[in-house]
């Protein structure tokens, strides 16, 4: 699978309403290529939401619904179940933000996996809650300021480290897990084709850069997904049945302080602040690829 | 598709009532979470599946949240869909409640009336269902098992009506009926299917025909769909005496619409009741009767949409009306008093309001007996008080 192989048609139109720069937007697009027409999308409460259609306009070619926040799993099984009664064969989709996956949707997300519903879950990870404007989540890096962990007289910052959550999804055994980034795209392609092709529940985590939210020059986007990969911020790898199969390897590992730059977010750190973020990536570096870093 | 199923009599809880009521619905996808009192519904209907009775998808969800969402995914694509509940399952869902309706979803879900904690409790409260009032669901109460299982197969036919589109929450005493067994006529599966047509939504997600279902949405649009559910709701008042009407000629068992009267014609004073309470006050209607006392009652069926008309037009022939609340809004009253002085405004006569059996205490012939004595009395002399909190520990009536 390469970009050249992607059908002209678009699910996903232009005309919605995102960043400049902003990385949800090619994500979806180029996903929906692959998953194409028999596809029903699920959305919770996120930018995407907000940026793909304020009624009467849509972005979206394919059915698309909206219920909540923190139900994501459980409507893309009502979905999955509904057209398996009728005995038609459709991708039942999920697209939620870091903060529907890691924090408010974990709970209906380990439901749906653990019961392996026939359904694709996309968390697009932008590192924080973007769209209720820049406030931390789960899945905000180490120091990163965010509106909720500003950086502060006397705190700098977040405190705690990003949580895990591909590895807390690979726990759950389900058929397929990957993490893609948008700076990889013959990996990314080759990615949500599987996805496509496999039955059962399929969780797909890819890094979203936002220039708004990470205050970095919007056309920067790739380059920081890219560095974030070569970095090891960011670790693209697939696994079947909790098991790793592919992962892949920086030719050359970056060290953060590389990753950080050029990132508003990032501005205020101390030289401890940069040792203590490379400590975590060089921890989970070792734990994916069973080495030193 | 379920399996041929004959008439018959059965001897049954009224948590089994509700779920083979949803299973003569042939009802396509069931999503739902244990809690008591209403176990035994999700039980049941595990073994109707489990057993091949009917090939229903039915997704054990983790959450009651979980539930109403798949629910209502599952019937926005298409599908019949069923679950049941109870107290905090049903507070747990109060988000999801709102976008059933507004998306004009008629699901169908059983709630069994369990107090909300605190403190936890597991017995018969309507202060989990009641709460639920605005939510935009069809929401009425069952006196006996027989009204159960008929109750869930009228609810699919009255919130399916093109001119409702409304989901149903009919409502089931938790133990009193849930767990207790009656005799219960139930119709075969092809009598149903007569009564009941195949579901046919108005707008699905279907990959034919894309459609966006829920967007982000304006305020140059929201103001006239929250009209739109409202005028549904108040044409489901002629919708639900239609179906009872029908409901009655097919099966023989008239439930009168939206109230039921009894021995009302020519009543000095009335008590509107809820739920299995019904049961109780009929006797003691007959009894007063007997001792020449001219007392009548209500059966309130339908708490949304209310019947202010249909009440307005007894209690304009009365000297003195109570109500019977097993809820309180605190500060106020009980849900249906408040509910029912504002049907009555005008009218001059005592409106009084009668709290008992909160947390599942029972309610018996002499708490009864206590409702109609004030109401007798209050036609003779002005009440000093508008609430009584019958039989409750340090209040003096």
């Amino acid at each position: 699978m390469n970009i050249k192989d992607l059908p002209d048609e678009d699910y996903f139109t232009p005309g919605h309403t995102a960043c400049a720069g902003c990385a949800a937007p090619a994500i979806v697009r180029n996903m929906m290529k692959i998953f194409g027409k028999d596809t029903i999308v699920y959305t919770p409460a996120n930018c995407l939401l907000v940026f793909s259609g304020t009624y009467p306009h849509l972005a979206w070619k394919v059915p698309y619904l909206h219920e909540a926040f923190e139900n994501t799993g459980a409507c893309i099984s009502g979905i999955a179940r509904a057209y398996k009664k009728k005995g038609r064969k459709v991708i039942a989709l999920g697209i939620a933000g870091d903060g529907g996956t890691y924090d408010i949707g974990i709970q209906a997300l380990s439901g749906a996996a653990e019961r392996n519903e026939d359904a694709i879950y996309v968390c697009y990870d932008n590192e924080a809650y973007m769209n209720t404007g820049i406030q931390r989540s789960g899945a905000t890096p180490y120091g990163a300021a965010t509106t909720t962990t500003p950086a502060g007289k006397k705190i700098l910052g977040k405190l705690e480290h990003k949580k895990d959550m591909a590895e807390i999804m690979r726990a759950h055994e389900i058929p397929y897990v990957a993490t893609l980034s948008i700076s990889h795209p013959k990996d990314f392609l080759e990615k949500v084709k599987k996805a496509k092709e496999t039955e059962g529940f399929r969780y797909l985590h890819v890094l979203s850069p936002c220039p708004t939210g990470w205050r970095f020059d919007p056309s920067k986007t790739i380059e920081i997904a890219r560095k974030a990969v070569d970095s090891g911020m960011w670790t693209l790898y697939e696994a079947e049945y909790g098991e790793i199969t592919k992962i892949y390897k920086p030719k050359k590992k970056i060290p953060v302080a590389e990753y950080i730059k050029g990132q508003g977010r990032f501005r205020h750190f101390t030289e401890e602040m940069i040792e203590e973020l490379q400590r975590w990536v060089d921890r989970k570096w070792k734990r994916l690829y069973g080495e030193e870093p | 598709m379920i399996e041929k199923l004959p008439a018959k009599k059965m001897v049954i809880t009224g948590d089994y009532a509700a779920a083979y009521g949803a299973l003569l619905c042939d009802v396509d996808v069931v999503a739902a979470y244990p809690i008591t009192p209403q176990t035994l519904i999700v039980e049941e209907f595990s073994t109707f599946v489990n057993d091949g009775i009917t090939d229903a998808e039915f997704i054990m969800v983790e959450s009651e949240h979980s539930a109403m969402s798949a629910c209502i995914a599952a019937q926005a694509a298409g599908a019949r869909t069923f679950t049941a509940t109870s107290s905090q399952g049903l507070a747990l869902m109060h988000e999801m409640l709102f976008v059933a309706s507004a998306l004009r979803l008629p699901v169908v879900m059983a709630v069994v009336n369990r107090t909300l904690a605190a403190p936890i409790g597991i017995w018969c409260e309507h202060n989990d269902s009641m709460p639920e009032r605005d939510s935009g669901w069809i929401q009425m109460s069952c006196e006996d098992n027989q009204e159960v299982l008929d109750m869930i197969i009228m609810a699919y036919k009255i919130g399916e009506n093109k001119d409702v589109l409304l989901p149903v929450m009919p409502c089931l005493d938790a133990f009193i009926l849930s767990h207790t067994v009656e005799p219960v006529e139930a119709p075969s599966s092809d009598e149903v299917a007569e009564f009941l047509p195949k579901y046919e939504p108005q707008a699905i997600l279907d990959p034919d025909k894309p459609m966006a279902i829920g967007t982000f949405t304006p305020p140059e649009y929201i103001q006239e769909l929250r009209y739109q559910t409202h005028v549904a709701m108040e044409k489901a008042k002629d919708v639900i005496k239609k179906v009872t009407k029908e409901f009655a000629s097919k099966f023989g068992r008239d439930y009168h619409g939206l109230i039921e009267e009894y021995r009302c014609d020519d009543a000095d004073v009335v008590l509107m009741t809820i739920g299995t309470v019904t049961g109780t006050a009929r006797e003691v209607v007959d009894e007063l009767r007997q001792k020449g006392k001219k007392v009548g009652l209500i059966k309130l069926r339908f708490y949304r949409p209310f019947p202010a008309e249909e009440i307005r037009k007894i209690a304009e022939n009365v000297e003195a009306f109570g109500v019977y609340d097993r809820a309180i809004s605190y500060g106020s009253g009980g849900p249906l008093f408040i509910e029912t002085r504002h049907a009555l405004y005008g009218l001059d006569l005592p409106v009084l309001n009668f709290l008992a059996g909160l947390g599942g205490r029972d309610v018996v012939k002499g708490d009864v007996e206590k409702m109609y004595e004030i109401l007798l009395k209050a036609k003779e002399e002005k009440p000093k008080e508008e609430i009584y909190w019958i039989g409750t520990r340090g209040v003096e009536i």
